[in-house]
């Protein structure tokens, strides 16, 4: 039973993973990386993380991958990209170089650290009663690990303010948006504050 | 693996349980199917009472098989692909708004008798067993899981069609659908703190003695759970995402035939999902008195669906009589007022648990949490309207510290 799931979740999480490298089209990548995030948190549920998979699929495929898709569409590149231009120089050889160390890293702890596949689950019983999961990794984290867990929301909480800093600098009061006159355009100094003007008025 | 905490697994599977398991799925799904039939029948008729016509009156007695003659209608129509739509992405996204529907179902109980240390259990074949497709430890985080699943559904709908109506209205559903998601999150989390568990059945039962969590948590976090619903649901007064003023039928414009009724479908299946849910977590699901000793196992699943029916008559009757929200509107009522105060009233009712546990006195708790809320609130409307004046100043002014949207 366990080895059955196990085969058929791998199988969805190569087979998204594939998909997103294969993919020409962003949204159709995205929607894979979805596929391998599902069977991640299917091995999850197999090693009786269950809290782990719903957080899963509500963090990862719920808020992150939904981003990348808003993002997508709303700057308008959900077109195929054209193959031939290289946005930054020497990034292929460089990704082949490090996509064949990971390959190497990989089979070397198959092959040699492990004595190969066992099949079995990681931990030997479940973690006390059916809410026992969640309790103990809710425990560990407020009390071990409270240190961490802070400097992250920490960290967070940074990277949202630095983001509405960077996304929302006022320098002087703001143009109108400019009307259909064609003047207006002409004759407005900033053009970067009439941009931004529009911005805000979408948001 | 631990699949459920249902006693029904507890002697392991066999072939009854098998039969008592799949019992259960083909009644949930049937009676979700049906209720859609009957609840879109009850929608038009009440809004045709409400606005002083009659509603549809002409297929079977009272036009109660309305819906049935629509279905078969929509079954039979041209099944239209647009030019420049995605075909893969455009033929599944229907099914990705309709699955989740189904499934969060599966975790609500909706009958069982909880009371007097009874656990919620019926004989079925003879196996005790819950009154709720499943019973997974993770409980409602699952709900919060499937309804952001649902988000795809409504995203690639619009997505894929290859149409700016489309596109317009299922960005405007997904940033709603995100946005209210977080007020809706918060709210559940008081009811776990009152709750101390993640199981709807453990989360019923708690609530077997009157002590609904609607009254134990205060009020505010099913206020908040009943407006973000709404919103999730994109059910007037926040259903600017089918706007039809504005934006021909929103993401389903491009969508016709059948797969337009399994938006529908969805949609209703949602709306029906949600008051459930709504039941389950803050009204006390099927606990209520027992009238009739007779028919003792019925009321609970009487009870369930009263309350169920109460909530979609609030959902039909704010159709009826709210306008629709603008677009600012709503993102300021999400994000300015729900999110903030969900929060604060999590932190509150966190404060007063561990009051609880040390002994310190309730009154001082309340009283000194309340006066950090309301400084809070204080302090975020302040920087808000700080924010709004320096983003708005006034064509030509420069004198901005005076002026407050």
């Amino acid at each position: 039973m366990d080895a059955t799931v196990f085969i058929v979740a791998a199988t969805i999480i190569m087979g998204g993973a594939i998909g997103v490298v294969l993919s020409r089209n962003p949204v159709h990548a995205a929607l894979f990386l979805v596929g391998t995030l599902f069977g991640v948190a299917v091995l999850f549920v197999l090693q009786d993380a269950t809290f782990l998979a719903a957080v899963q699929v509500i963090v990862y495929a719920g808020a992150i991958v939904i981003l990348f898709l808003f993002v997508i569409m709303l700057l308008g590149v959900d077109r195929a990209e054209d193959l031939g231009v290289e946005p930054i120089a020497g990034q292929r050889p460089l990704a082949a170089v490090i996509g064949a160390s990971m390959v190497g890293l990989l089979l070397t702890v198959l092959l040699v650290a492990v004595d190969g596949p066992t099949g079995k689950s990681a931990t030997t019983a479940p973690l006390g009663d059916a809410g026992g999961n969640t309790r103990r990794l809710g425990e560990a984290l407020f009390t071990d690990y409270v240190f961490a867990v802070e400097l992250t929301a920490l960290l967070l909480t940074v990277a949202v303010v630095g983001a509405v800093v960077l996304s929302r600098r006022v320098t002087g009061p703001l143009q109108p948006i400019p009307g259909p006159d064609p003047r207006s355009e002409q004759s407005g100094d900033t053009p970067d504050g009439a941009d931004r003007a529009e911005e805000e008025a979408a948001q | 693996m631990v699949l459920a905490a249902d006693p029904l697994f507890d002697a392991g599977v066999d072939g009854r349980v098998l039969v008592v398991v799949l019992l259960k799925v083909g009644v949930a799904f049937a009676l979700l199917l049906v209720a859609v039939m009957l609840m879109i029948w009850f929608e038009r008729k009440l809004i045709g009472d409400m606005q002083n016509r009659i509603g549809p009156a002409v297929a079977g007695p009272w036009g109660i098989l309305q819906t049935l003659a629509d279905g078969i209608k929509l079954f039979f129509k041209e099944d239209l692909l647009p030019d420049q739509a995605d075909r893969t992405v455009f033929r599944l996204a229907p099914y990705l708004s309709l699955v989740p529907a189904f499934l969060t179902f599966a975790i609500v109980p909706i009958g069982g008798n909880f009371t007097d240390g009874a656990d919620g259990t019926v004989s079925l074949l003879g196996r005790r067993t819950l009154l709720q497709v499943a019973d997974p430890p993770v409980g409602i985080l699952l709900f919060l899981a499937l309804s952001s699943i649902a988000v795809y559904g409504v995203m690639l709908a619009g997505w894929s069609s290859g149409s700016k109506y489309p596109l317009l209205g299922s960005v405007r559903a997904t940033a709603q659908m995100i946005s209210y998601e977080a007020a809706l999150g918060l709210s559940i989390a008081s009811v776990f703190l009152v709750s101390g568990t993640l199981s709807t059945s453990g989360i019923v039962a708690g609530q077997a003695t009157w002590n609904w969590n609607v009254a134990a948590t205060g009020v505010v976090p099913f206020l908040v759970f009943v407006v973000a619903g709404t919103a999730e649901l994109n059910r007037p007064p926040f259903d600017l995402v089918e706007a039809e003023q504005e934006l021909v039928g929103g993401f389903h414009t491009e969508y016709s035939s059948i797969r337009f009724a399994l938006f529908y479908l969805a949609e209703f299946m949602n709306m029906i999902t949600m008051s459930a849910i709504a039941v389950t977590l803050f009204l006390g699901g099927p606990n209520g008195p027992i009238l009739i000793d007779g028919i003792a196992w019925m009321w609970p699943i009487l009870w369930f669906f009263l309350k169920v029916l109460a909530f979609l008559f609030t959902f039909v009757w704010l159709r009826a009589t709210l306008p629709r929200f603008r677009y600012d509107q709503l993102m300021d009522l999400g994000w300015k007022v729900l999110i903030p105060v969900s929060l604060g009233w999590f932190l509150l009712i966190a404060a007063l648990n561990v009051a609880r546990d040390r002994g310190w006195p309730v009154i001082v708790v309340v009283a000194v949490g309340m006066l950090a809320l309301l400084a809070g609130s204080a302090l975020l409307s302040g920087a808000i309207a700080k924010a709004g004046s320096a983003e708005r100043p006034a064509v030509g002014s420069d004198d901005r510290e005076g002026l407050h949207s």
